[in-house]
């Protein structure tokens, strides 16, 4: 609008002190789509659309617990299940334990129930004719630089080798990719099958680490997951079925209350950012008072200077807010384009609406008393230098 | 064109370098350079008059309370939040740390990493316990614990989702390796009954561990009978005895592995070789030190790595915030440093003088941040997963290393903040500011 | 023809902590259309008072006061500054001029309170340049212009909007000899060319000289008959 030539030269009135406050700003919101990044990827992780349709069986008694093989046929018999896979924790190691990913044993028809991880028809063949075949996610195939074909030995820390040893060789034969950017962190996990692992294993034959099922109504996974378990139970593998959702928020609630350690650190952030640009705003008008009454003398309203000193005040936040979230979610790109392991999550659009909101909320926070003051100046007093 | 970049250069190194030296520095070496400092200040004709220039600044900060504030609640921010992080990461090292001793050693199969994922079969635990360095009790009896680990999933106090809790299975000789442990309330389980005695810790945050309480494991009732106090991560826990375990988890005679008593730590390199040596055993042979520390490595790093990130992003606005506030304080006093420079006062009492003020602020705002953390996170409960994917619950710990490392950042930041406007103060044309009289 | 400006009974009280003082008392005063008005006096004689209340700036305590035939001595706040922005063009002696804008933004400001598209604003504030003399320098900012400059840009500013009031407080008091000339040549042209009714406050009497009429203030009335010479001898603060 017509006044945006005024506000904009008020705000750059001091370059110096605005840039300072600027890059105070910044490295505020910075930290905000940092941090909401990696809380996302916590909180989030089984909330797609795909997941929504998606149960996860585990034993009751605690999740280390192996089920027998034979529930297969009987969980896909249930009325409401689509589809049934299975998958075993393995807990391989690459090389070095620091070189943590998730890979797991699967049933053959495991990436049709995970249709969200996108492998090539020709790949899933390969996986399935292959015994000793691995599929990867491409971001860890990246990682490690990976190419089909490649034979990838992983170190056993559970699951040792009938003659005893803990390599197992894998034969990757295809790489699957995820295109949700809300799923992203998916990509790092690496499959192989289970018929193999079944075979070749010392001890546990026969067992299953988790079924996953998919009802083909949501809105009736209750009732489904209910009947699940009731195939079980008075059994000596009695199991507990959750939706996804549910199962990985009980899991990162064990791993740390990520919202609160989020929260509390930007709430100190926030704070001292309060003080901060409302210290700036307050000077600022402080040294403007004249000119204020320069404005008034010509016309301006009280309620339009009020107006211009608020708009003042949401620029400066907004300006220095939206260049700190867009710096936050290119680092946040990087990271993940280079493989990094921490768990993050792009910056969405739920993080830049709640971002802006508080631009503007601490804007008109820090704004109202400059503004009141501004509003409330006595042009006679003001001119004469009182 | 040369000198501006040669100055700039050796600006930008005046700011790096005492901001490096105090990272590194350990704290006393720094308390000794502000004694060094005040006495400069007290005696020499430079340093009186950086003083009273000082005494001047500081005079005027109650009207600028406001911008001071910014300075000092920007620095207390980062303080806060570095410590609060940091302790959290020290909390959970301290735990696993003491929860090893050098002189125990805990046989696990070969590659497994932790616990849960080891199973050593009865023959195996026997060779074990008989190697000659294993110590005996009073009684000639081989101080071993074969030992048993599980995760049950229960509530935790106060919510509905389940949490894994971990159950230990002991040897009747797990008290000779644990001297520290003592019950606190209740009595020890009976051998071969279903009884489970419950770390304090783990009592506090999960449901259905009062004495008397009973649980569900593996489908079969188990009784709480007493409470534990060992002063470390097995304070998590939950034990019993572990023939019992192994039969309610149906498995066999084997357990998950084996923790000696050696006669000596001296004694581990022998104890170890001799396992290796044997072809038919697949073990690894680490001190309940070693195997523990190890544990706490990956998650400190990561926080701790976390703590700094966030700690330095925050830094750099309160590095801003206070280069505006000390700006507009020498804008203020322009009047007050033109006097000074005109009566004789050179630049380096009115470098140092902006310095040193703003440098109090930031001690200032340092100590309120350090206060802070150290009233609400000294102690403070948490609990995350350990490597047995079953709940550590440890305490945050706010340690004088931790204080002092705080406060060397609030230095530092303080520093950045003054230098520029300090020597833009010394710097400013003498008649410019005595024309603002 | 009715005069411009007409006052009576104008009283003015302010109220500093306990202490009232009393600026203005009963003043009688007619401004006929097309008048240069100098109002002089000693410091504390009120003359500012007055000025700020027939442009508008303030209300009285007591009388009348009356602009182009509106009683705006009757107007709440809201409704004088409406007011102003159609009526009134002020030239001060210090702070006119927004520093961070040029010129043709500065001159432009009163432009924003209408419903002027941007071009036309422009091409107004053109205009009102050239009429001062400046349009040479309209990109300028007032950093980058003399005092005497900084002061024809507010006089452009005061007239951009072509109010038929001018009301100019020391308008030359912080500028030397020739620039002063300058400011009161172009006052006395928009006078006597544009038909602006100007009422000015000043200490100079060579200022007054532009005038067409001058009045004396001393402690809040206007003095009769008090010859030019005598009060500019008096008037020396």
């Amino acid at each position: 609008m017509k006044y945006f030539n005024l506000i904009w030269a008020a705000l750059f009135r001091r370059k110096t002190r605005t840039l300072f406050t600027l890059l105070s700003v910044m490295a505020a919101f910075l930290l905000f789509g940092l941090l909401n990044s990696v809380r996302e990827a916590f909180t989030s992780a089984g909330h797609s659309i795909e997941g929504a349709s998606r149960m996860l069986t585990i034993s009751k008694v605690s999740f280390t617990m192996e089920l027998p093989q034979s529930l297969d046929m009987r969980i896909q018999s249930v009325p409401g299940v689509a589809a049934v896979t299975y998958a075993n924790w393995f807990g391989g190691i690459y090389q070095d334990p620091k070189n943590f990913f998730a890979n797991e044993a699967v049933a053959a028809n495991f990436f049709d129930v995970y249709s969200d991880l996108e492998l090539p028809p020709a790949e899933r063949r390969a996986f399935v004719a292959t015994r000793t075949g691995a599929v990867v996610g491409a971001s860890l195939a990246r990682r490690f630089h990976w190419k089909i074909g490649d034979k990838i030995p992983l170190q056993a820390t559970i699951f040792p080798q009938k003659d005893g040893s803990n390599t197992w060789t894998f034969d990757l034969v295809g790489i699957y990719h995820v295109t949700n950017s809300r799923e992203k962190q998916q990509e790092d996990a690496f499959f192989f099958n289970w018929k193999y692992f079944d075979e070749a294993r010392q001890f546990g034959n026969g067992k299953v680490g988790w079924y996953i099922e998919k009802v083909a109504q949501p809105k009736d996974a209750d009732r489904v997951a209910q009947a699940i378990d009731a195939l079980s139970a008075n059994s000596d593998h009695e199991t507990k079925t959750q939706s996804e959702a549910a199962f990985q928020a009980a899991f990162a609630s064990q791993l740390a209350d990520i919202g609160l350690i989020v929260g509390s650190i930007m709430g100190a952030v926030f704070f001292t950012l309060v003080l901060l640009t409302g210290n700036t705003m307050a000077q600022a008008v402080r040294e403007r008072i004249p000119e204020l009454a320069i404005l008034k003398t010509i016309g301006f309203s009280n309620r339009s200077i009020l107006v211009l000193v608020l708009a003042e005040s949401v620029l400066l936040l907004a300006l220095g807010g939206a260049i700190g979230l867009g710096l936050a979610d290119l680092a946040v790109s990087v990271i993940r384009a280079q493989g990094i392991p921490i768990p993050m999550l792009p910056v969405g659009l739920a993080i830049w609406l709640e971002g802006f909101g508080l631009m503007a909320f601490i804007g008109l926070l820090v704004g109202v008393l400059p503004a009141r003051r501004g509003m409330r100046l006595r042009i006679v007093d003001a001119l004469a230098g009182r | 064109m040369l000198r501006k970049i040669g100055t700039t250069l050796a600006i930008i190194a005046a700011a790096i370098l005492p901001v490096i030296a105090l990272v590194w520095l350990p704290a006393w070496a720094i308390l000794v350079a502000i004694a060094v400092l005040g006495v400069w200040l007290a005696l020499t004709r430079t340093g009186r008059q950086a003083w009273s220039a000082t005494a001047v600044g500081i005079a005027t900060i109650p009207q600028r309370l406001g911008s001071s504030s910014v300075v000092i609640v920007g620095i207390a921010g980062v303080v806060g939040v570095l410590i609060a992080l940091l302790a959290m990461a020290e909390g959970f090292r301290a735990t696993l740390h003491e929860t090893g001793s050098d002189d125990t050693v805990i046989v696990l199969r070969a590659g497994s990493q932790a616990e849960i994922n080891s199973v050593v079969d009865s023959d195996t635990i026997h060779v074990v316990a008989e190697q000659p360095q294993v110590m005996r009790d009073a009684g000639g009896k081989q101080i071993a614990s074969p030992e048993i680990v599980v995760d049950a999933s229960i509530p935790k106090k106060g919510s509905t989702l389940d949490a894994n809790v971990e159950i230990r299975g002991v040897g009747e000789q797990v008290w000779e390796l644990h001297p520290r442990l003592r019950i606190i309330a209740g009595r020890r389980f009976s051998p071969g009954l279903r009884e489970l005695i419950v770390g304090n810790k783990a009592a506090r945050e999960f449901a259905h561990t009062s004495i008397g309480s009973k649980l569900q494991l593996n489908g079969e009732p188990w009784t709480v009978v007493g409470e534990f106090d060992s002063g470390d991560a097995h304070d998590s826990e939950l034990w019993a005895d572990t023939n019992v375990v192994a039969t309610t988890y149906h498995r066999g005679s084997s357990t998950s592995s084996v923790t000696v008593r050696l006669t000596s730590p001296q004694a581990f390199d022998a104890f170890k070789a001799a396992i290796k040596s044997n072809p038919q055993l697949k073990l690894d042979v680490q001190t309940t030190r070693t195997y523990y520390n190890a544990q706490s490595e990956g998650l400190t790093q990561v926080i701790r790595l976390l703590g700094t990130t966030v700690a330095v992003i925050m830094a750099i606005g309160a590095v801003f915030g206070a280069l505006n506030t000390m700006y507009a304080a020498i804008a203020t006093r322009t009047r007050e440093i033109a006097t000074l420079r005109a009566i004789g006062f050179r630049g380096v009492p009115v470098v140092v003088s902006v310095l040193i003020e703003t440098l109090l602020l930031a001690i200032l705002g340092g100590a309120v941040g350090a206060g802070i953390a150290w009233a609400l996170f000294d102690n403070y409960t948490a609990s995350t997963l350990g490597a047995n994917f079953s709940q550590v619950v440890f305490e945050f710990r706010v340690t004088p290393a931790l204080l002092a490392a705080g406060l060397k950042w609030a230095l530092a930041i303080g520093f950045l903040g003054g230098l520029f406007p300090a020597l833009r103060a010394a710097r400013m044309p003498v008649t410019d500011g005595l024309r603002e009289l | 023809m009715s005069p411009l400006v007409e006052i009576r009974n104008l009283s003015k009280v302010y109220t500093r902590g306990r202490q009232k003082i009393e600026v203005l008392h009963h003043v009688n005063l007619d401004i006929a259309r097309g008048d240069f008005l100098a109002l002089m006096g000693p410091s504390g004689s009120g003359k500012t008072t007055l000025l700020n209340l027939i442009g508008g700036l303030d209300s009285p305590t007591e009388g009348t006061l009356s602009v182009g035939g509106e009683r705006i001595d009757r107007l709440g706040q809201s409704a004088l500054a409406r007011w102003r922005a159609s009526n009134v063009g002020f030239v001060f002696q210090f702070y006119n001029l927004l520093p961070m804008l040029s010129a043709t933004k500065n001159v432009e400001l009163p432009l924003l309170l209408t419903k002027l598209p941007a071009a036309k604003r422009r091409s107004h504030a053109g205009v009102a340049l050239e009429l001062v003399g400046l349009a040479d320098r309209a990109a300028h900012k007032p950093g980058e212009l003399s005092g005497g400059q900084q002061q024809r840009v507010a006089i452009a500013r005061a007239i951009v909007s072509d109010p038929t009031l001018l009301v100019c407080d020391e308008p030359t008091g912080d500028l030397d000899r020739q620039s002063a000339v300058e400011v009161l040549t172009l006052l006395q042209r928009l006078n006597r060319d544009h038909g602006k009714t100007v009422v000015m406050v000043t200490h100079d009497p060579k200022a007054a000289e532009y005038a067409t009429h001058t009045l004396h203030l001393d402690k809040g009335t206007l003095v009769e008959g008090v010859v030019a010479a005598e009060a500019a001898a008096q008037a020396g603060s």
